[in-house]
């Protein structure tokens, strides 16, 4: 379970004071798969620091029950070691945690296949496409076994079919996980198929929005499901909550795509 | 590259230059310029004789040694200051300081507490080359990226690993190029270090011969001196392909682009 309580996040410094977010109150259940949504540069990043302890909240708590934490970070390239090799990169958190090599080799080759990159073991991260670097760091976040997974945009690089393809991976590792996920992104469709609660957020200072149940049947699929009228119900009221976001609209003239 | 190829780039101007050397000089009377041919001969009896043992090889010794240490204590100290803020600020002008002194002053001093033998010569050694390995460090650690260092706190990769994994090879590109640069401080502190109060040693040599108006013997001292340092600086090189593998590889793939 994961619990954020009146959270809020002031950085100062440089002189520059930007109050990322402003009151942040929900919890995820465990084992729930919560979709966090919100325009660029309202604090979902800042918010998944502060989950994940990277970052001090100003005031307000965040509280994890569950280990270990995994995090695939919205800078996927940068967050692989480049020494490393991709095998390399999935294992180094399991060799820190002191696993048996045996149960290492086994939980980094699963991973590895489960993303479509079993023959990738030996290459260099440089070597990858943006998109074959982000199934690296999905994989390291699945072998590494988490309990509770964070995931900031993972798919922002990645063609749609390659995208659509890993929106299944990610139900799938977490159905079989049983994982409690929280899915930053800001694309609204991604948000309603995936998830089953969506958090919306408002532009910085963030607060919540709105929390919607997404109440799709469990087994989703990308051509049923999105065409489902009750999808469409969903993904139009979050498009009216976010269309209701007053700065949105000025700063990024258009409403209705977030991402694009 | 082909493999002829790569050799006519290696030697193709070394060739050049010692063609020249050797007909600009053939038949010279100058005492202080003897002709190259009378130098290379000198060279065999001088050098494949017992002075290889004698006087080469405890020089070169000396220079592994003090390198390795100046390595050694540079890498470590140069992750913990580079790694702590307070540190840094702390040890700055003292760093600034100690590096602005050029070894060879210290010498003397350095004989009144360590004695004439082989430890003040390693140690001459080591006060060069440490400086440029510890500065580079410094800096190296101060660049480490800081989604990787996200990566690692929350994946707990702490302690040893952290330093192993994150930090050193983070930092490795700049330890290299500072390495490279105490390599040469090295050999240049090799020789200065056998010209206070010595009795061998390659440096020592040279000088001998000098004042001993031996001057073919001399020049093909300073050869065996550069010899020296063409073959450790292709060693290190050699060391560098291996280690730095990976941000080579990062630098040609984007050239590709
Ligand atoms: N280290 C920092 N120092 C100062 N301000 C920051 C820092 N990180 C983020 N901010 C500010 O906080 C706000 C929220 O940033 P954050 O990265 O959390 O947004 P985001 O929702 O993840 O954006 P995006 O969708 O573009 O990734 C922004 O205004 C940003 O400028
Ligand atoms: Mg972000």
């Amino acid at each position: 379970m994961l619990e954020v309580q009146g959270l809020r996040k002031v950085y100062d410094g440089h002189g520059r004071r930007v109050e990322a977010i402003a009151d942040l109150t929900f919890t995820v259940g465990g084992g729930e798969f919560a979709c966090v949504v919100g325009p660029s540069g309202c604090g979902k990043t800042t918010l998944l620091r502060c989950i994940a302890g990277l970052l001090p909240p100003t005031s307000g708590q965040v509280r994890v029950a569950g280990e270990p934490i995994a995090v695939v970070f919205q800078e996927y390239g940068r967050s692989l070691f480049p020494w490393l090799r991709v095998a390399q990169n999935v294992e180094l958190p399991l060799k820190a945690a002191k696993m048996p090599r045996a149960q290492r080799q086994r939980q980094v080759d699963e991973a590895l296949a489960a993303v479509g990159l079993a023959d990738a073991h030996d290459a260099y991260p440089w070597q990858l496409s943006g998109g074959m670097q982000q199934r690296v760091a999905i994989a390291r976040a699945i072998a590494y076994g988490p309990s509770v997974l964070l995931m900031d945009e993972p798919f922002a690089a990645v063609d749609a079919q390659t995208r659509a393809d890993l929106e299944d991976l990610i139900r799938s590792v977490w159905q079989r996980l049983g994982v409690t996920l929280l899915f930053v992104t800001h694309d609204i469709d991604e948000s309603v198929y995936l998830g089953q609660r969506v958090i919306v957020l408002s532009s910085a200072p963030t607060r919540v929005v709105e929390n919607i149940v997404i109440d799709l049947p469990g087994e989703r699929d990308q051509l049923t499901t999105r065409a489902d009228p009750r999808f469409a119900e969903l993904r139009a009221r979050i498009y009216a909550h976010i269309k209701k976001l007053p700065s949105q609209r000025a700063e990024h003239g258009s409403t209705h795509d977030l991402s694009r | 590259m082909t493999l002829a190829r790569r050799i006519v780039t290696l030697l193709g101007l070394p060739v050049v230059l010692v063609a020249t050397w050797w007909f600009l000089s053939a038949g010279s009377t100058d005492f202080y310029r003897p002709s190259l041919q009378r130098i290379v001969t000198a060279f065999q009896q001088t050098w494949f004789s017992e002075r290889l043992v004698v006087d080469v090889l405890p020089s070169v010794a000396r220079l592994a040694v003090g390198y390795l240490i100046a390595l050694v204590i540079g890498i470590a100290l140069g992750m913990m200051i580079g790694a702590n803020r307070w540190l840094r600020a702390l040890c700055e002008p003292v760093l600034e300081f100690l590096r602005a002194i050029p070894p060879p002053v210290l010498v003397p001093i350095i004989m009144l507490v360590a004695g004439i033998g082989n430890t003040t010569k390693v140690i001459v050694i080591v006060s060069g080359c440490v400086w440029p390995v510890l500065l580079n460090t410094v800096e190296g650690v101060r660049g480490v990226d800081e989604v990787l260092a996200d990566t690692c706190r929350s994946y707990r990769i702490t302690g040893l690993n952290r330093w192993r994994h994150l930090v050193l090879r983070s930092a490795s590109p700049q330890i290299v190029t500072g390495a490279r640069q105490g390599l040469s401080v090295g050999i240049i502190l090799m020789v200065i270090s056998e010209l206070f109060a010595a009795s061998s040693g390659l440096g020592f040599t040279i000088v001998q011969f000098q004042r001993g108006f031996q001057i073919p013997e001399m020049w093909s001292g300073v050869l065996v001196l550069g010899l020296i340092g063409v073959v450790l600086a292709q060693l290190f090189t050699i060391a560098e392909r291996r280690i730095l593998a990976w941000y080579h590889g990062i630098r040609s793939s984007q050239r590709e682009w």
